[in-house]
Order: C-alpha cells, then sequence, then structure tokens
C-alpha cells in the first residue's frame, strides 16, 4: 500500500531497463519499496537492472520479458506483471519509448515503430493496469512523457507527436479514473543525459536521471497531476506555448 | 441537534482517514442490525476483505480496505438505559460519543474516557482503545468496557473481561476481548459493548491553568503534580527554538461539583454540548499554513495563556473537546491533507530530543499535545503504555518529512517506546514488531477466529500485520 507520502512498497516497471526508470528504483528502494517488478525486451541489461535494484535493497525483483513492438500483447504482459509482483502494485511507471532522429523521420517503418513503440503500446498496457488498479481501489500509474510533447518541433516531430499523444492519454485516463481510488501523473522531463541522449548535443536546462527520479519522489509525495523536470520548464513552456511558428522555429536545442 | 453521518451512501466509495492522506475505494456496507453484521462476516462478499469503520476519525487507514469491503456501524446507532446502580449502559457500537453523552450527562454521568473529540463512535473507541487527557489516573476506554459482542468469520461472540470461571474458553474470550481492544478492527465488527459512566454533578469543569517556559519545567509540573488531577494535558509549542524549545501551557482540572458553582448555576439538569454549526465549505489553500504562520500563531496563543490560574469554571466542550466547534476542520489543511504524529516513550529525554529535532528542522506544527500515560491494558496492540506521549499535527510536506519522522521513530522505538496505530499513516512496517513486541498475540487469537484472513484493512497490509487470505 502507498503510505500518507505516496511511496510504493510494490512497483512495476515497464521499460525496467530504462535509465531514468532505474533511477527511480534506487530513489525509492531505501524508503518502503520491496517488490518491484522489472519489464523489458532485453535479457541481459533485465539481469543486471534486476541486480542492481537488489543491490539497493529490494527484496523481490522478478523480470518480465516483452516488446513494444507486440501491441496485442500488451494487455498479457501487464498481467504476467501484476502476477510476478505476487498481490497488488501501488505504482506503475511507463518508460518505454524511443527517440527518433532527424534523418529517419520520412522513412515508414522507422515512423511506425516510433509511434508503436512510443504511444501505441503504451496506451494499450496502460488501459489494462488502469482496469487492474481499478479493481485494486488503488494505485498510481506514472507515465513518462516529455516536453517534446507539449509543443512539437522539427528535430524530433514523430517522438515528440508520440508524446503529445500519450500524454494527451495519460492525462484523459487520469480524468477517467476520478472516484475510483487510482490517479495518473504525467512527468514532463526536458533533456535528460541517458542512453536515449547519449552523443546528442544538450538542450538548455539539460538534467539528469537522478533529478528526475528525485522530481517523481517529490512527485509521488505531492500528488501533482504533472511533474516538469526541472521545475523552471513548468513556465518556460507556457511562454514556449505561445510563441508564433517562425520564432518557435529558430529557438536552439 | 443531528450529528455529521457518514458522508456516502452503500456503494463503491473512496474512502480517506481524518488526515485525508492515502485515499482508497472500497465496496461500503451499512448493515441494518446485528444479523446482517454476522452474516456478512460468516459469508464474507469477494474482494480483498472486510473492516469495520466508525466515524473515521482515525487519521490514516485504519478504516479504509482498498478492493475489499468496508462495514459502516452507522446504524447500530442505539443507546441503551443506564444502570442507576453501577453507571453501566449498553450501546450500539456505531453509537457516537457525542450521542452517548447527549444521553448520560442529562441523567448525572460522563464518558469514563474520551478522546479529543466526540465526534467516534463506540466500536471505533474499542478499536483503538482510546485514551484521554485522565490516562494517568482511569487507564484507556477497554478499562470501562464491561462486556463486547463480536461479530468474526467464525461466528458471534459474547465476551465479559476477567469473568469468573476457569478452562480454555475462558482464556479464550479474555484473550479475544483483549485482542480486540486496540485490535484496529481485526479481530471482527464490534456491535455493542457495555461501558461504565462516570457520575458526575455538574456539565462544567474546575481547571487549573499554567505556563512554563521550557519542556523540563513542564514536565516536572506534571511529574510532581498530575496525580492531584483527574484530568491533565499540556499543550507544547514544538516550533519554539533555543531556550524556548518546548515551551507549554498545563491545564489540569476535575468536574466541578454543585458547591463548586456560583448558586444560580447549582440549578438544572447537566446538558450536553450540541454539535457543531460552523462547518469548513471545501480543502482550504495550503500556503495559509506555512513555518511562518504556524509559529506566529503559536506564539500568540502562548502570550495569551495566563502564567497561573486556579479553579477557573469551564463548559466540558471547550475543555475536552475543543476542535469539535468547527465542523470539518481538516479540510484546513488544504487537499494534500495532513499528518498527527503521535508516540509514546517512558524516557522523557526522548520527547525532548524529538521535539528538538522538529523544531531545528522547522516543521510547521501546532501545538503538540504532551501527556503522561499511566498502566496500559492487556491488549496487545493498545496504544498506552506507562511514560510520556506527545502527538501533533503537520501539514503534509515533502518527502524530507517522512524521513524525518522515521528518524524519531527510530528513536522512539529504540528507547521501547511506540507510534499509535490509530494516528499512523507513514510508519515503516519493520518497526512494528519492535514497537508492538506482543503482535503474535494478536495473530494467534486472529487465527482462531478469522482462519481465512477476512479481516484486513489499508493499515493492515500498509504494516504487513495480515494473515495469509486463503480463498473459500
Ligand atoms: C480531533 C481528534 C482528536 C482525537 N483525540 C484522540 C485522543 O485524545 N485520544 C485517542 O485515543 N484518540 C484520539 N483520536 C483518534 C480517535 O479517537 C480514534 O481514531 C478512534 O478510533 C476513531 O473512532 P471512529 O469511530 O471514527 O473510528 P474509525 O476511524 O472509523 O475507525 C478506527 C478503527 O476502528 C475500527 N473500528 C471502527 N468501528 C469498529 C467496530 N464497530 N468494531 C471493530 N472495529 C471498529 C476500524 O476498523 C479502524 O481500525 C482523535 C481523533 C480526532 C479526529
Ligand atoms: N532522455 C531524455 O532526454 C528524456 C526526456 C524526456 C522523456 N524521456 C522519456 O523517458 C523514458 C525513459 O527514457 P530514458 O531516457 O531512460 O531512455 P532509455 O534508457 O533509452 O529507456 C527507454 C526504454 O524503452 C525501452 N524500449 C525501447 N523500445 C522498446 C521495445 N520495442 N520493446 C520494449 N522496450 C523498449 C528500452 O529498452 P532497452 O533497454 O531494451 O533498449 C528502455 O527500457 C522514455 O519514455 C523517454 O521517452 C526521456
Amino acid at each position: 500500500m502507498l503510505d500518507a507520502f505516496g511511496q510504493p512498497q510494490s512497483l512495476v516497471v515497464l521499460g525496467g531497463t530504462s535509465d531514468i526508470a532505474r533511477a527511480v528504483v534506487h530513489a525509492l528502494a531505501p524508503k518502503r519499496l520491496a517488490t518491484v517488478v522489472l519489464a523489458g525486451r532485453n535479457e541481459e541489461r533485465l539481469a543486471e537492472a534486476a541486480a542492481g535494484a537488489k543491490a539497493a535493497g529490494v527484496d523481490h525483483v522478478p523480470t518480465v520479458a516483452f516488446d513494444a513492438g507486440q501491441v496485442d500483447r500488451a494487455a498479457a504482459v501487464v498481467d504476467e506483471c501484476f502476477a510476478a509482483a505476487g498481490g497488488d502494485v501501488d505504482v506503475v511507471v511507463l518508460a518505454v519509448g524511443v527517440l527518433s532522429r532527424r534523418e529517419l523521420e520520412l522513412d515508414p517503418e522507422r515512423t511506425a515503430e516510433v509511434v508503436t513503440t512510443g504511444f501505441a503500446w503504451p496506451a494499450a498496457a496502460l488501459t489494462a493496469v488502469a482496469a487492474r488498479m481499478k479493481a485494486q481501489g488503488h494505485g498510481r500509474i506514472v507515465v513518462l512523457s516529455s516536453v517534446a510533447g507539449v509543443r512539437v518541433r522539427r528535430a524530433n516531430f514523430v517522438y515528440g507527436a508520440t508524446k503529445a499523444g500519450l500524454d494527451g492519454f495519460a492525462v484523459g485516463l487520469g480524468e477517467a479514473l476520478r472516484g475510483t481510488g487510482v490517479a495518473v501523473q504525467v512527468v514532463r522531463p526536458g533533456f535528460v543525459r541517458t542512453r536515449m541522449t547519449a552523443g546528442m548535443s544538450e538542450a538548455p536546462m539539460a538534467t539528469t536521471a537522478e533529478a528526475v527520479a528525485e522530481a517523481v519522489v517529490a512527485g509521488l509525495a505531492s500528488g501533482a497531476p504533472v511533474i516538469w523536470v526541472p521545475g523552471t520548464l513548468r513556465w518556460a513552456f507556457a511562454v514556449f506555448r505561445l510563441l508564433p511558428p517562425s520564432v518557435w522555429r529558430r529557438l536552439p536545442g | 441537534m443531528p450529528e455529521p453521518g457518514p458522508p456516502y451512501r452503500p456503494g463503491r466509495r473512496v474512502l480517506r482517514g481524518w488526515g485525508r492522506t492515502a485515499p482508497t475505494a472500497a465496496d461500503v456496507v451499512l448493515p441494518a442490525d446485528e444479523a446482517r453484521v454476522a452474516e456478512l462476516l460468516a459469508d464474507p462478499p469477494p474482494g480483498t476483505g472486510v473492516v469495520p469503520r466508525g466515524l473515521g476519525r482515525s487519521y490514516g487507514d485504519a478504516a479504509q480496505c482498498a478492493g475489499g469491503t468496508v462495514v459502516d456501524l452507522a446504524q447500530l446507532d442505539w443507546v441503551g438505559g443506564i444502570d442507576e446502580a453501577t453507571g453501566e449502559v449498553e450501546v450500539g457500537a456505531g453509537a457516537s460519543l457525542q450521542r452517548l453523552l447527549e444521553h448520560a450527562l442529562p441523567r448525572g454521568w460522563f464518558l469514563p474516557v474520551t478522546p479529543g473529540t466526540r465526534l467516534v463512535t463506540v466500536g471505533g473507541a474499542v478499536a483503538a482503545d482510546v485514551h484521554g487527557k485522565n490516562h494517568h489516573r482511569d487507564g484507556s476506554f477497554a478499562r470501562h468496557v464491561t462486556a463486547l459482542t463480536l461479530a468474526t468469520p467464525n461466528g458471534v461472540r459474547h465476551l465479559v473481561p476477567g469473568r469468573r470461571g476457569r478452562g480454555a474458553a475462558k482464556a479464550e474470550d479474555d484473550a479475544l476481548f483483549w485482542a480486540t481492544a486496540g485490535g484496529m478492527g481485526l479481530t471482527g465488527v464490534v456491535t455493542r459493548a457495555t461501558v461504565r459512566l462516570l457520575p458526575v454533578e455538574t456539565d462544567r469543569m474546575l481547571v487549573d491553568t499554567d505556563r512554563y517556559d521550557d519542556l523540563g519545567a513542564v514536565m516536572a509540573a506534571m511529574e510532581s503534580g498530575d496525580d492531584g488531577y483527574r484530568y491533565s494535558v499540556a499543550w507544547v509549542d514544538c516550533t519554539a527554538t533555543g531556550r524556548h524549545t518546548g515551551r507549554a501551557v498545563l491545564t489540569r482540572g476535575d468536574h466541578a461539583r454543585r458547591e463548586d458553582l456560583p448558586a444560580r448555576r447549582r440549578e438544572g439538569l447537566p446538558r450536553a454540548p450540541g454539535t457543531s454549526r460552523l462547518r469548513i465549505p471545501r480543502p482550504g489553500p495550503r500556503h495559509l499554513l506555512n513555518p511562518l504562520t504556524v509559529a506566529a500563531f503559536n506564539e500568540l496563543w502562548f502570550r495569551h495563556a495566563p502564567r497561573h490560574r486556579v479553579a477557573e469554571v469551564l463548559p466540558l466542550a471547550g475543555f475536552f473537546h475543543p476542535l469539535d466547534g468547527v465542523a470539518d476542520w481538516n479540510l484546513l489543511y488544504g487537499e494534500r491533507g495532513f499528518l498527527q504524529y503521535q508516540f509514546v516513550v517512558a524516557d522523557g529525554d526522548v520527547v525532548a530530543r524529538a521535539i528538538d529535532q522538529l523544531a531545528a528542522n522547522r516543521v510547521p506544527s501546532f501545538l503538540a499535545v504532551l501527556k503522561r500515560f499511566g498502566p496500559g491494558t492487556p491488549g496487545p496492540l493498545s496504544f498506552p503504555t506507562p511514560g510520556w506521549t506527545l502527538a501533533l499535527d503537520v501539514p503534509m510536506g515533502p518527502p524530507a518529512l517522512g524521513a524525518l519522522l522515521d528518524r524519531i521513530d527510530e528513536m522512539v522505538a529504540e528507547a521501547g517506546g511506540r507510534v499509535y496505530l490509530a494516528k499512523d499513516a507513514r510508519l515503516r512496517p519493520d518497526l512494528v514488531r519492535t514497537m508492538y513486541p506482543r503482535l503474535d498475540e494478536l495473530q494467534h487469537v486472529r487465527r482462531r477466529v478469522d482462519p481465512a484472513g477476512v479481516l484486513r484493512s489499508d493499515l493492515s497490509r500498509r504494516l504487513g500485520l495480515d494473515l495469509d487470505r486463503k480463498e473459500p
């Protein structure tokens, strides 16, 4: 069960090998966490992430294999994760996603892959998670969105579009779940130094996976429906949203 | 005046405790009579489990059961006749202490023990084995309960503590009675209780007030002088630092006798205080409560208190239940709610260190309550043990606040103390066993009356107190 500070005892991570998700697990481990189910596609990286969680003090760390390309399996994967948890799940973190690169964006197959991984599979999985949590009568769903979806830009518009879709889906799901004891929290980081962004030139206000994790822990306590990391991005994007396209196009990052 | 009833109808509802911190949804049922309660436990609905609920005045998640069934006892609110010879009265477990008081006070009887609010049920008072300002003298609520009816998955039991007799059945009933007193609803649903009331002559209190500039002074005064009063409690300013750390106002008193009142006030029957007319409409803005405003409030209040005043005649309500004047005052803490943190520990130094840490970390706590406890009851999960208890309200804060309270918990546990589960919303599960070393006695009783592990709450799940759930 969650305590008053929203600290979970049991956690499922969809995208358990993600750098950000691993930092979240490490931040929650010393608090109340006893069970973490890590779901991912790569056995080796999963085993490594599981070893890390155990070293951080989590007792029970089962892993579940899945590929986000198989949307029709999303619900079954969620079922498997809940079964592996061996009881109610307090928090589900969704961290699956792939970045699109400028040169690939006009390739239909790659576009379909990014959209499937970043939006179709997550939306299907979150629907299954919502149903399970509604039956539990409690739970939190933490969705890693991005500022890239708040205002989509040329450099990564396919990725940005999946985040815009996912973000809208998550906010809507949260509304639909009002009065069920289940809440959705959307995380909107800016540029985070992780495997995903390795080798790319940093955008302004770049941050770390650890900082995102800390914001998630604080967000679980506050229950804020939207968590910006760093927090100043909330105000920056309040302005960015209003910029005329000609100006927006020329901003760095 | 009608009292505020449960704010919901039967069906799936999101429930919270008084601190409003961890809402979860359960199916709420409102049984019409004791027979329905018995049926429900004998044949529990599918789902997580079953837990009873009174008026939801516990601060955390004790009266919640996410994905299960919550048995609201609002309809079992009858009050029987008072035995004029013994002061005993039989009441439905869903009756509030307010209701019991309305019935008893005009007849010259008062509650043997009352918590800081009248809006708790008799069932809730038994389940938390509540204490009042007279604990140092009269013990906790269950000491004054002479019989209970308890519905369990294994049938209905009538329990009379300490009844003469021998043999296994009697020992089992005694164990079940005491596991239920303080057992947080985990042994079954109390459907009725017989309570022994206290005779009083008036509805007034005779109160002495003293102000102390630091914690050491007030603790010394309590140690030397509490025994001269039936009721005693100190209000401590946990925001003051330096040489004012732990400054406090001590109020102590007794029920006024007829001759203590001016002649014109002696006539007429004692009357029970009414329920509140003031109501907070919705959660307030958070920024009202911060270290500055809270410290300013505490400062004003402290300056306002008299340094020394004796034999002041006060109405009952103001003395026992100052917060009942405003309904839903918990909404003042805003959407995120608040915590009440209460522990008991034998060593006064631990209290001093806790207050030091709270003040040093600028925890914005309104007046904390400090009190001396006398001997506890035999209940394995009953909170009071001899020593000092400190209780404070804190607005919900960042995870660092949780970490600070964790550290104070560790200090308390190490000193043989414990936190109060009726107030808890955040204790680290591995500390429960240290704090309540007789937990196994409770589990032993539960295994007997609830072999399938039906009775469970969000609190019992969060703290890992549950028996294995066996599907029927
Ligand atoms: C302003 C305020 C001041 C307070 N002051 C004090 C104080 O001075 N001393 C003190 O001891 N406590 C105090 N409390 C706490 C309060 O007395 C307890 O939490 C009490 O249990 C609340 O009773 P309730 O009817 O609201 O029960 P709920 O909060 O609804 O339930 C509390 C627990 O009792 C169980 N329960 C309820 N009914 C039954 C039943 N019929 N059979 C079996 N189990 C049942 C529930 O399952 C739950 O575990 C205070 C609370 C408030 C809000
Ligand atoms: N880094 C940033 O700047 C940033 C900013 C804002 C938001 N985010 C979002 O935060 C989340 C986590 O990102 P991160 O930075 O931690 O990057 P990451 O380490 O690359 O994490 C991405 C995760 O998605 C998984 N994944 C990708 N394709 C998959 C597929 N087909 N099937 C199953 N799993 C798949 C990856 O698994 P593998 O380990 O097997 O590759 C990995 O666990 C993502 O949703 C990302 O969009 C990141």
